[in-house]
């Protein structure tokens, strides 16, 4: 599937590292910086076994004191110089480790406000979430803490390997001929050991998504008496991550024996023929101690380096997704006169924006989704500035696709959508959406107060301008039935709230926002009849003297429409008022009205015996 | 001591494995300690021809200078030695990896479906007051706590404190003056450690939640993408974020400042005490107070002090958090649970009668309140009542979701709570007001219902819930996946499956609480003809606010706070002044048009 790409980069990608770099650009100081300090740090690692050798030849196998003061003050030199820089470095490495991602964030935020809503419609929150979180994330880690260990590793390899070949070239290959062995070791088993972590990772993330249906999913459960069921799903589920988990340790548990066992046999080679050569006074003990720190010390950073190589590959599948989602087409944007005219698509300025009158043409419109067939073909409609158009049909008739082509969420495959006479994708987008008010099906609030939420369109807004909206749509009162009244928080989604309550607010906040032109998608449920009853009337009086498409459940709002447009198969079959349509006996005669005029038929019928 | 029993409680089962991680543990650092002695004795005694002390019994028997002498001829001993010492050492640390983690596992799958199972039979009015994240958050992150604490922490810690005294024991063997130099910067370093990571604690949490800040918010702004973009909300929305992206950023830059702080400043320590220990040695040396194989030792022995001792805060840190999640799972397991299966299961046959019951939440608010009526068998019941009037709470006390405090439920002539619990929920099937789909295919979502049906009767409820036809449409049809990862369904087609799922089952009696509502009139009226077709003498209880859904019920209730206040057939509720006919008004008005 489109979404469950390579998690694992193979090659190295060319057009990735220039993306990542456009990122790393600002921060290029930083990263050589760190790149010295690394230096440094594996120069003083390497040194100090060097210096136990000195002591040792010099002072204690000489029986001298001759420069130990000074000695000792090099050595206290060199580990505070180590501290030092141990300290700058980071501070310098955690910084480009959290800049980086957040301007990352910040510029694939920006992208996600400019991506049109087609782009939503086919791609998983989830997917988008896990983008701007964990693998930026691995970015700046890589950028940073990858860097570091990369390069000491590196230099200190480097480093110790000039060490030993100048102090006794024969230890050193006694010592470097174990090396091969680590590193192949090293590379299988930090492959392998990460690829594990990972899976558990993913198994680990079924059971978080288990228990999240096992207790959202509760009172369900209960109520279809399942749950033996239910366990016997998860337990399948925690099964498969047990065995995997005890696999998975078994061969991490491997691999540290392994090579402490190859590192004893580098340090036994040494002591062997070594004590034979120091004994025999041809090789000095602070030489053989030295090999012996080597030895142990040659096995982190070949670890080092293997695991860091692994990680890279992840975080280039992580920053190729990142950059996939960066260079997502936007199909739908502001075109470059409009931008030269107006400024960019999201600081567009508002003093040159024309006035919105709410005249609408949709001038032989075909619009077809991506994949599949036509949902509208040639499609014509005009609509006079203030007029309540209410579009009725069965569920896929097309209806949505209307309003959103009217939203400009999409756009006309063929034809044109005229507003005020022009056509929309000559203004920019933003000043449609500003004079767009849409409420709808599902609420959306955000997290933050009531009355944040009702300010949402229009952050100038008083608290009085507030409180009238809410009034219009009679939902002060029981906002300020509320614990803290307009302060009180809704939770994250209004999660606080019930439907009805957010539905309500949503109002207020289409209401607030003052748009020339009303898009409702209607809802049916949730509100109980007589509260919905005071809705309806509250709209009215909202949607008076505005341009106004709603996609109509309710009876009473397909009423108080000025024109009815009936659809089918993309089509208007039938418009007109209620009255109209009712008298031809047409569709939407057959749609809406059997139910009622049945029931009321048969009252009648009934009080007439 | 409470701690260790429920540490004791959680690895209950896994008690034999971890123990052996734990002996190992004891056995591997015995082992890796004695490497640095090899090293000193090669130094000293081999190379360097110091003679050796051997303890009293063997001096008489064995000749140390010919052994040595043996051993400086054949020197290929120390490395077959070495490597020998090396590979117990391996052994045992692969022991204690592998059954630390088997450990670990095994008891941490056995505590998720414990607490699995336990939630589900946690009562219904647990589900509905509890704080799903939390809950959510104690199963998982809590359970990862414990058992990263068990695999690892714990035993890494057992680990230093061995480590710390096999070593100390050796150095003070070897030289007691020289051990108490070689640990002077511990006990500073140690106390360094502990205080910085409890002060930790409290900014990792903040920046934990500086990070969900940003989550959330990142979060609305893409759920809300349709309400962000017609508000022209997106500079506005590019700002909060960036306050939030800003704040995490800060966070985590301060944990990075603190962080090089303690790093570099122990390093520092620690450092020093090597360098202390080598020129003190070299010292001493030259003074001839110790040799150069007790220096190279000593050299060893305090990094195997010092930097360990240094993780140990740590870990002290990590502990204290798996005791706080080994507490917040157990205030799970301790809710009582729902008594599932005492009482009788006769067969069920549909009659009901509510008796003067009363029912409320908390003491001295009755949510319903003296409620009398009588259902035939197979006959349909429609309740009508404003949000909080008590529908919801009437129908869940049938399935036993909830108790009734006084009055009689009988069914069958029955009492309800005689029969068992599980009984009930398995013959009558209720479809609830915002249903819950499995993120699973639809197929099994519906099938889910009636444990393992056949083919032909998923499709049999599906075609009765008027959803064939939508899932039809779907690419994949019934295997089309629901949720997240796969097709987000309209909530008219999520009651739909809600219902084929329901009424998969057959059962006797039927409730829909208010499941219809975003179903359009004309398909709830076909669902309906379809389930009489079905079965019909199932008794059927529809809450609704629609009246021409209720209208064909053999007795419609009106309930207002917890009260009947209207009762009787659409016809009669019609013809008087109340409630039912107002309503019935308001979503007449069509009507008029046509008259």
């Amino acid at each position: 599937m489109y979404f469950e790409e390579m998690e694992y980069g193979k090659r190295l990608d060319l057009n990735v590292i220039k993306r990542l770099a456009v990122f790393a650009e600002p921060y290029k100081v930083n990263i050589i910086i760190l790149m010295v300090q690394m230096f440094f740090l594996a120069l003083v690692d390497a040194l100090f076994p060097k210096l136990s050798q000195y002591v040792i030849d010099n002072f204690a196998v000489k029986k001298s004191l001759d420069g130990f003061w000074l000695l000792c003050l090099v050595a206290v030199g060199l580990v505070v110089f180590q501290a030092a820089n141990m300290w700058l470095m980071i501070r310098n490495a955690g910084r480009i480790e959290h800049y980086i991602p957040y301007d990352m964030r910040k510029t694939v935020f920006r992208k996600l406000q400019e991506l049109p809503i087609s782009y939503y419609d086919r791609t998983p929150v989830g997917w988008i979430m896990s983008r701007v979180t964990s693998d930026i994330r691995r970015i700046g880690v890589s950028l940073s803490w990858h860097v570091v260990d990369l390069f000491w590793s590196t230099f200190l390899i480097i480093i110790m390997t000039i060490f030993m070949l100048a102090t006794n070239p024969s230890y050193a290959l006694m010592v470097l001929c174990v090396v091969p062995a680590l590193a192949i070791l090293s590379m299988v088993f930090q492959k392998k050991i990460l690829f594990n972590y990972r899976k558990a990772r993913k198994y680990n993330s079924q059971i978080t998504a288990a228990f999240n249906e096992g207790i959202t999913g509760a009172k369900t459960v209960k109520s279809l008496g399942i749950e033996e069921y239910m366990l016997n799903e998860f337990e399948k589920t925690t099964g498969q991550m047990k065995d995997f988990s005890v696999r998975a340790a078994t061969v991490s548990s491997i691999y540290m024996p392994l090579i402490i066992l190859f590192g004893s046999i580098a340090t036994g080679l040494v002591l062997w023929k070594g004590g034979i050569e120091v004994s025999r006074n041809i090789a000095s003990y602070g030489t053989l101690v030295l090999f012996i720190s080597y030895a142990v010390q040659f096995f982190e950073p070949i670890r080092q380096l293997a695991r860091v190589f692994t990680e890279l590959q992840y975080t280039q599948a992580a920053a190729e997704r990142v950059v996939t989602l960066l260079e997502t087409e936007n199909d739908i944007a502001d075109s470059s006169e409009v931008v030269s005219r107006y400024g960019s698509m999201l600081e567009s300025d508002k003093s040159e924006w024309p006035r919105f009158h709410g005249h609408i043409v949709f001038k032989d419109v075909t619009f077809r989704y991506k994949e599949g067939g036509n949902i509208l073909e040639n499609f014509n409609l005009e609509v006079k500035p203030g007029e309540k158009i209410a579009l009725a049909g069965e569920t896929g008739a097309g209806k949505t696709t209307i309003v959103s082509l009217v939203c400009r969420f999409y756009e006309p495959t063929e034809g044109s959508i005229l507003i005020d006479g022009v056509d929309y994708r000559e203004r920019p987008l933003l000043w449609l959406y500003s004079n767009i008010g849409y409420v709808l099906q599902e609420p959306h609030l955000f997290s933050g107060t009531v009355s944040e939420n009702i300010a949402y369109g229009r952050h100038e807004a008083t608290m009085e301008d507030i409180v009238r909206a809410a009034k219009t749509v009679n939902a002060h009162d029981f906002i300020m039935r509320l614990e803290n009244g307009y302060d009180t928080q809704v939770g994250e989604r209004g999660s606080r709230l019930s439907t009805g309550q957010k539905q309500l607010i949503s109002f207020a906040r289409a209401i607030l926002s003052d748009p020339g032109m009303f898009v409702l998608d209607e809802a049916t449920s949730s509100v109980d009849t007589e509260t919905e009853h005071l809705i309806q009337d509250a709209l009215n009086r909202a949607l008076e003297g505005r341009t106004s498409f709603i996609i109509a459940h309710r009876l009473s709002t397909i009423r108080s429409a000025d024109r009815i447009l009936v659809i089918d198969m993309g089509r208007i079959v039938e418009e007109g008022t209620h009255i109209e349509l009712i008298r031809k006996k047409g569709y939407y005669y057959r749609l809406y009205t059997n139910q009622y005029m049945k029931e009321k038929k048969d009252i009648f019928e009934k009080a007439d015996q | 001591m409470k701690n260790l029993k429920l540490l004791r409680e959680y690895l209950r089962g896994s008690g034999k494995t971890y123990l052996l991680s734990l002996v190992s543990v004891i056995l591997m650092t015995v082992f890796s300690s004695m490497v640095p002695l090899v090293i000193a004795f090669t130094v000293d005694s081999v190379i360097g021809g110091k003679p050796i002390d051997l303890p009293a019994f063997l001096k008489s028997r064995v000749d140390a200078e010919s052994v040595l002498d043996y051993i400086r001829n054949n020197l290929w001993i120390i490395l077959v030695v070495l490597v020998c010492i090396t590979a117990l050492h391996g052994i045992f640390l692969f022991i204690r990896g592998k059954y630390s983690a088997v450990s670990a596992q095994v008891s941490s799958k056995r505590m998720r479906e414990r607490l699995y199972d336990h939630l589900q039979h946690l009562p219904f009015d647990y589900h509905v007051k509890a704080q799903t994240g939390d809950l959510i958050q104690r199963c998982t992150s809590d359970i990862e706590t414990v058992q990263n604490f068990i695999a690892s922490q714990s035993v890494d810690a057992l680990q230093i404190i061995v480590q710390v005294i096999v070593v100390l024991a050796i150095m003070m063997s070897m030289s007691m003056r020289y051990t108490l130099i070689s640990i002077v910067m511990v006990p500073i370093v140690f106390v360094i450690t502990v205080r910085f990571f409890i002060n930790m604690m409290k900014v990792f949490i903040r920046a934990d939640d500086a990070e969900g800040h940003m989550t959330t918010t990142l979060q609305e702004n893409l759920t809300g993408v349709r309400v962000v973009k017609a508000f022209g909300a997106q500079a506005f929305e590019m700002e909060k974020f960036d306050e939030k992206n800003r704040t995490f950023r800060d966070l985590t830059m301060k944990i990075v400042r603190l962080m090089a702080n303690f790093w570099a400043g122990t390093d520092l320590l620690c450092m020093l005490q090597h360098a202390l220990v080598t020129a003190i040695g070299a010292y001493w040396v030259v003074k001839d107070q110790v040799t150069i194989g007790t220096v190279v030792a000593f050299s060893s022995y305090t990094g195997m002090l010092v930097w360990p001792l240094r993780n140990l805060g740590q870990m002290m840190g990590f502990m204290g958090q798996a005791f706080v999640s080994l507490g917040r799972i157990q205030e799970i397991l301790d809710s009582k649970p729902e008594d599932y299966d005492t009482g009788s299961r006769p067969p069920i046959e549909g009659e009901i009668v509510f008796d003067d019951v009363c029912f409320e939440y908390e003491k001295g608010k009755p949510v319903l309140d003296g409620i009398s009526f009588r259902i035939e068998k197979g006959s349909t019941i429609a309740i009508l009542g404003a949000t909080g009037s008590g529908k919801s709470s009437l129908v869940q006390l049938l399935l036993r979701l909830y108790d009734y405090s006084s009055g009689s439920i009988r069914i069958d002539g029955m009492e309800l709570k005689e029969i068992s619990r599980e009984w009930i929920r398995k013959n009558i099937g209720i479809v609830l007001q915002e249903p819950f789909l499995f993120s699973r295919s639809i197929r099994e979502n519906i099938k889910m219902g009636g444990g393992q049906p056949e083919e032909d009767r998923v499709l049999a409820a599906a075609r009765a819930a008027c959803v064939d036809h939508d899932i039809q449409e779907f690419e994949k049809g019934y295997d089309t996946i629901v949720g997240e990862r796969g097709v987000t369904l309209s909530g008219g087609q999520r009651q739909r499956v809600a219902i084929a799922r329901t009424i998969i089952r057959n059962v006797p009696i039927l409730i829909f609480d208010d499941s219809l509502s975003a179903v359009d009139t004309e398909t709830d009226a076909q669902i309906r003809r379809a389930l009489k077709e079905r079965r019909k003498n199932t008794t059927t209880i529809i809450i609704s606010h629609r009246i021409t859904t209720l209208s064909e019920a053999d007795l419609i209730l009106v309930l207002d706070g917890g009260r009947i206040v209207q009762s009787g057939t659409h016809e009669e509720l019609v013809s008087k002044e109340g409630p039912y006919r107002r309503i019935w008004e308001i979503q007449s008005t069509l009507g008029e048009d046509m008259v």
